[in-house]
Order: structure tokens, then sequence, then C-alpha cells
């Protein structure tokens, strides 16, 4: 058995191989010799580690082997774009523009640009490296480390599209920019690595919002990686909505790099997808720089949920907030892996961790790991985690001033929620978040209302 | 037709029987207490009446307004004009108390096939029952009972019941861990709440309450049984020599 499944292993590499000889050939700007090498490193990375085993500490609680056992293809031509109506329940109202992203490709047709400031650009990341490469290649792969992480080179050596946001210094961008990805069905498994940059310059502000869904029920492999440069004493608030269908795989990364005293918040919404792994990894470089990493995630069937955080503390009077908290039901599995290190020179760095979670079913599961590795002598961490079942006696109570079962449960889910809703800032962005986690917990309200009622009956 | 019978009503938790055949019986208009001991079984039988679902009824019945009430969940109750006024309200941590008490009063007035109230009726409303109580403006922005004292707790539970006006309402010890003012002002909420329309049942442990609160009828729970029943002087009668006689005589009056 060990055997066959090292001959799996190495044919599904093999299978890469092959895909990244015909990408090569024909990907958007090969003729940069810069991204070439980029490419090449990232593929030769990844093909040195293969996908990451239980063994592996950073991802011991989340098995891949169904990922690395599909032979997922790339698909080339969009030859069948869905179509705008197809996209109006992932329309946020009130953002100022959205691009569109069908199985990884800008499709301008789908999106609307609306009238963004003077000094914004916002643009896909394949047009701005035809138009302005210079501007690209300071920053693309310069902060992601291929090292640590597998998923990240194999998104690096596919690195063709996504979205591109440049904010000028002193900007302030009110109304948020939505980059929607939308992953369709196709009679193979499909796979798609979408690479973001966004760069804020000096004393801007911006809210960017990461959407990911897909259309039909195909198989399909969503495998993305942002960079995010927060310039000195910007503000910036980052969104990464995953609601894909259940037989979606999302692996996301958000590197964030954060200048001095910059503000940025990280707030992410787990709701879809069979298997997802969220790595949040801000490196909080300038001195007295903040991040919030705020993440609610809700699963059930068989839904795996793995959210994993690096903060790295490098420069002193630094602050760090994490805040995740979980609703599983039926056989969910959640993870919460949050690592902070405090580098030597970080002193006076504030780091703060906490998950709450709620399992619904008997069935469900939560892993929780803290992890700090402090190396500077005059800093405060803390941490904390707690797991519980629904609160029965506040059932009661709710039920007792006449609020039916189902509706009892779902305000005491929501209230569970709002914690980390109450953390964004009010806007457009929260209320569709609200309205989707309200019609999340009322989905779950009824369902795990059923079950108990059938448990009650055997 | 009385308001509320109770019917040889037995409850058992686990293996223990705690309510061993009560009678009952509550007219529209009238206050009743049910006093006792700790461990009587006072509490089980409120919270049997209100529907909680780890009591096992093992025989009787409960007629409210005819129907029968244990058949019903707890929010069917509700719904049907019964509050519990919980000894120990729930703190619900999320849920703002303004939210929470508009969430109710429209499940019962949907349920009555009434219109929903909406935010700009319902707030004026609520603040004049609040002041009836005394109660602070900011308790209604906070999460239900969330950091509240035990004072606020047990005024938020009358607040409540002044808001959902409920036939029969059942007072769960809502006079313990009150300081003399505070008892004062929940009385005073719950006499103004009084009427021909509306029965109570005020369970409690010592008599001072009914200073208060003054009763038609004091019924004397031991042991899961109604052993007296009489005017208020018996509550004074019992204030004045404990329950250890009255204890004594029902067991030797209870087969062994």
């Amino acid at each position: 058995m060990g055997i066959l499944k090292v001959a799996t292993a190495t044919q599904g590499l093999q299978n890469y191989a092959e895909s990244f000889g015909g990408f090569e050939k024909a990907a958007a700007s090969r003729e940069l010799s810069w991204l070439r090498k980029l490419r090449q490193d990232g593929f030769a990375r990844f093909s040195e580690t293969g996908f990451p085993t239980l063994r592996d500490e950073d991802w011991r609680f989340t098995n891949v082997s169904a990922i690395a056992q599909t032979p997922f293809r790339l698909v080339r031509n969009g030859d069948s774009l869905p179509s705008r109506k197809d996209l109006d329940p992932f329309r946020i109202a009130g953002v100022g523009c959205q691009l569109v992203f069908v199985d990884g490709r800008f499709a301008p047709a789908l999106s609307s640009l609306g009238q963004m400031p003077a000094g914004v650009t916002v643009s896909s990341l394949a047009r701005q490296l035809a138009r302005d490469p210079g501007a690209l290649e300071p920053h693309l792969g310069h902060y992601l480390n291929l090292q640590r992480d597998a998923f990240g080179a194999l998104n690096t050596a596919f690195l063709e599209d996504g979205g591109y946001v440049h904010i000028a210094k002193g900007l302030v961008v009110e109304a948020p920019i939505s980059l929607l990805f939308v992953s369709t069905a196709h009679d193979f498994p499909t796979v798609n690595h979408p690479r973001n940059l966004i760069v804020a310059e000096e004393h801007s502000q911006v809210t960017i919002v990461e959407d990911y869904v897909s259309l039909g029920g195909g198989e399909a492999l969503c495998n993305t990686v942002t960079e995010l440069v927060a310039r000195d004493r910007t503000v910036v608030s980052h969104y990464m909505i995953e609601r894909e269908h259940e037989k979606s795989f999302n692996v996301s990364t958000l590197r964030i790099q954060q200048g001095r005293a910059s503000d940025v918040a990280s707030h992410s919404v787990l709701v879809g997808g069979a298997l997802v792994r969220n790595n949040v990894h801000p490196v909080l470089a300038g001195e007295g720089a903040e991040c919030l990493i705020n993440g609610l995630f809700i699963g059930n069937g068989r839904q795996h949920l793995d959210n994993y955080m690096l903060v790295e503390h490098a420069s002193p009077h630094c602050s760090s907030r994490q805040f995740y908290n979980g609703i599983l039901d039926g056989h969910a599995h959640g993870v919460f892996h949050g690592r902070i290190i405090v580098h030597k020179d970080a002193q006076k760095t504030d780091a703060k961790q906490t998950n709450r979670n709620l399992l619904l079913s008997d069935s469900a599961q939560i892993d929780t790991k803290p992890q700090l590795e402090i190396y500077a002598d005059d800093v405060k961490c803390t941490h904390g985690a707690t797991i519980g079942q629904m609160d029965e006696s506040a059932l009661f109570y709710l039920r007792s001033r006449g609020i039916d079962e189902a509706s009892a449960r779902r305000l005491l889910l929501v209230a569970f929620a709002s914690e980390c809703l109450d953390r964004m800032k009010e806007g457009p962005v929260r209320t569709h978040l609200e309205n989707l986690v309200h019609e999340h917990a009322l989905r779950l309200a009824g369902a795990s209302h059923e079950s108990a009622r059938q448990e009650q009956i055997a | 037709m009385s308001l509320l019978e109770i019917k040889n009503l037995k409850v058992r938790v686990e293996d223990r029987e705690i309510l061993k055949g009560i009678n009952l019986t509550l007219n529209a208009g009238e206050v009743h207490s049910i006093m006792g001991p700790n461990g009587s079984g006072k509490s089980t039988l409120a919270q049997v009446l209100a529907r909680r679902e780890n009591y096992q009824v093992t025989g009787g019945e409960v007629l409210f307004n005819g129907k029968d009430l244990l058949a019903m969940k707890p929010e069917e109750a509700a719904c049907e004009g019964l509050f519990l006024a919980f000894q120990y309200p729930v703190e619900i941590p999320g849920i703002s108390n303004a939210y929470f008490l508009r969430s109710a009063l429209n499940a019962i007035r949907k349920y009555r096939g009434e219109d929903e109230m909406d935010a700009m009726d319902f707030l004026p409303m609520l603040r004049e029952k609040l002041k009836l109580l005394e109660m602070d403006d900011k308790l209604l922005n906070r999460s239900v009972n969330e950091a509240f004292s035990g004072g606020e707790k047990k005024r938020n539970e009358i607040l409540q019941m002044a808001v959902l006006e409920p036939k029969l309402a059942i007072l769960d010890e809502t006079d313990s861990g009150l300081d003399i003012d505070a008892l004062r002002i929940v009385a005073q909420g719950v006499n103004a709440m009084r009427s021909p329309e509306r029965a109570m049942l005020v369970v409690t442990h010592y008599q001072r309450l009914l200073n208060y609160i003054v009763p038609d009828q004091v019924h004397v729970l031991v042991e899961g049984r109604i052993v007296r029943s009489g005017g208020p002087e018996l509550a004074l009668e019992l204030e004045d020599q404990g329950y250890a006689a009255i204890e004594s005589i029902a067991r030797g009056a209870s087969p062994a």
C-alpha cells in the first residue's frame, strides 16, 4: 500500500510537470525573463517537496491527499462564460468596482469597473504584466516564502492572472474593491491559480474583497495567493470570503507586508468548500504596525475548514490580534493553527490570540493549536481557546419567551458569529456578510433542529 | 373555566420522583403563592409548567385555558400566555436586550395573528415599562443579562413580563438575592400588572415578598405534595414557626 501511494503521488507530480511544460510555452508575458525565472523557481520548489503530508507540522490536521490524487487540469480557454445574471447572487451592493475572474482568468465582460478616483489602478495581473511589468517586478513573488509553502510554490509556477490593485500615496478609497473568483463546472476536474497583488502606498486607505464562488457542480481546486503590501501609515482592510460548493478545494495564502504604523485588518469568512485551507501570514516589518486577523468559519456535512496563521513580529511596538470563531455541525472538521513568531528585536510586542468554537453535533471536530515562538524578552503574548456546545439553558430561556426552537438556535448562532462580524467596519461588505452568515445560521439552525429531533425519535 | 388546573401532577427527574401528585386551581385575577423548604419541588413545578424538557411527567394533567399544557412546547406555552420569571435568568452574549424583547413580543403577536411591532412603536412602549421598574435605558443595548447585577437580572425578568403581558405569570423565587429596595421595586412592577384577567403564581421560600405582593391563597409544598393551603395568614404562620413543624407532620402523614 505504501508503494502504491508513492506511485500515485509520483504520477500526480508527473501530471503537474506535463501541465507546467505546456503552460510555460503558452503563458502570458513569457518573454519576461524575471517572470520566467519566478515561474521556474516555483515549479522547481514544488517538484522538490510535492504536496504536504500529515507529517508536516504545518499540515498535521489537514490531509490533502484528495488534492494530490485528483488529476486536475488547467482551463486554458474560458470558452463558455457564465452570464451576468448567474453572478447576481455574488454582487456586493455598494462596492466601487468588481473584477470578475472565471476559472482564474479575468473576464472583462462580466466585470464592473465603475468610477475609481485618479491614483487608483484596478486591473488584472495579465493586463498589467503586458502594460507595465516594471511596476510588478519589485513585488511579485518577493514576499511569499516558497520554501515553506508547496501550494504557494505551485501557484507561483502557474502565475498568470489575478487582481492587481495599486493605491497612490495619500489616497483614501472609500468604496471597497471587489475581486470575484468564479469556478465553473467542466466534465473534468479543474484547477486555477489566481495570483493577486495589492500595493497600498504610504498613508493611503483601501478595502479589498476576495470572494471565491462556484457555478455548477464540478470538482475544482482553487489555489490562490495574494501579496498585500501595506506601506507606512496605511489603513487596509482585506476580506476573504469562501463560499464555493461542496466539491471544491480551496487553498489560499494571504501574505501581508506591513510598514511602519500601518494598520491592517484581515477578515475571513469561510462557509463553503469541501476542503479549505486559509493561510494568513502578516509580517509586521515596520515599527508600531498593527494587525487584526479576524475569522469566522461555519462548517457542516463533511467540510474541512483549516485556518492557519503565521504572525511575524519583526519590529518593536507592534500589536497583533487574532480572533477566530468556528461553528461546526454534522461531521465537519475545523482547524485553528495560530503561530506567532516574535523576532529578537521586536520588543514591546503585544500579541493576542483567541479561538472560540461551537460544536453542534457529536461528530463535529475541532483542532486548535496555539504556537508561540518568542525571541525577544519584553513582550506580551496571550492565547486562549474554548470549545462548547449550544447552550441548552439559553435555548430554553429564548423559547420560554415565545421564540420557536429553530429561531432560537439561529439567534444564538448569529450572536456567536456576531463577535466576528462586529469587528468589521460598518459598510457594504459587512452588511453583505451579515446576510450571508444569517443565511447559513438559518440553515444550520433548521438542520441541527432536525437532527436533534431525529435523535429523540431514535 | 379556571385559567390553570393542575390535577394530580407527578414528575420525575431521572430516578427520583419530585412531584408526587399536585392539585392546584388558579382563576383569572387571582394571585397564589407556593411556599416550601429547599428541595420541596417548587422550582420543578415552575419549570414543568414552563415546559422545560428535562423533566419526565409520569402522571396527571395540566389544563391552561382549557388546553393541554403538557402537550405544548415552551414557545407554545409562552404564546398561549404563560410566563416564567426565572430564578436564575440566563446570560446571552451577543443578543441585545431590546432585540430579544422585540423578537419575543413579535413571535407571540404573530402566533395570535396580530401584526408585528416595528422598532418605532416598540421602543417608546419599552421605555415606559423601564421607568416603572426604575431601570437604566442602557440595559436595553446590552446583551441579555450579561454582566447584569443580581437585582438587574430580576428586574429584567419583570420588564419582560411587563412587555409580554402574559395571562399567567409564574415568579420563581424572584425575591432571592434582592435587597429590600430592589424587592420593593420588583413588587411594585408586579403589582402594577395585577388585573382581573391575569393570574400569578408566586413561588418563594420566604414570607417577606408576600408583604408586598399579597396573595389570595398560600399553598405549602413539602416533599412534592401540597400539605396545606390557606389565606395570606398562613405565610405569616410559617414565618413564625418555620418549615420544621409542617415538614414533620407531612412526613408522618406520608407512607414511608
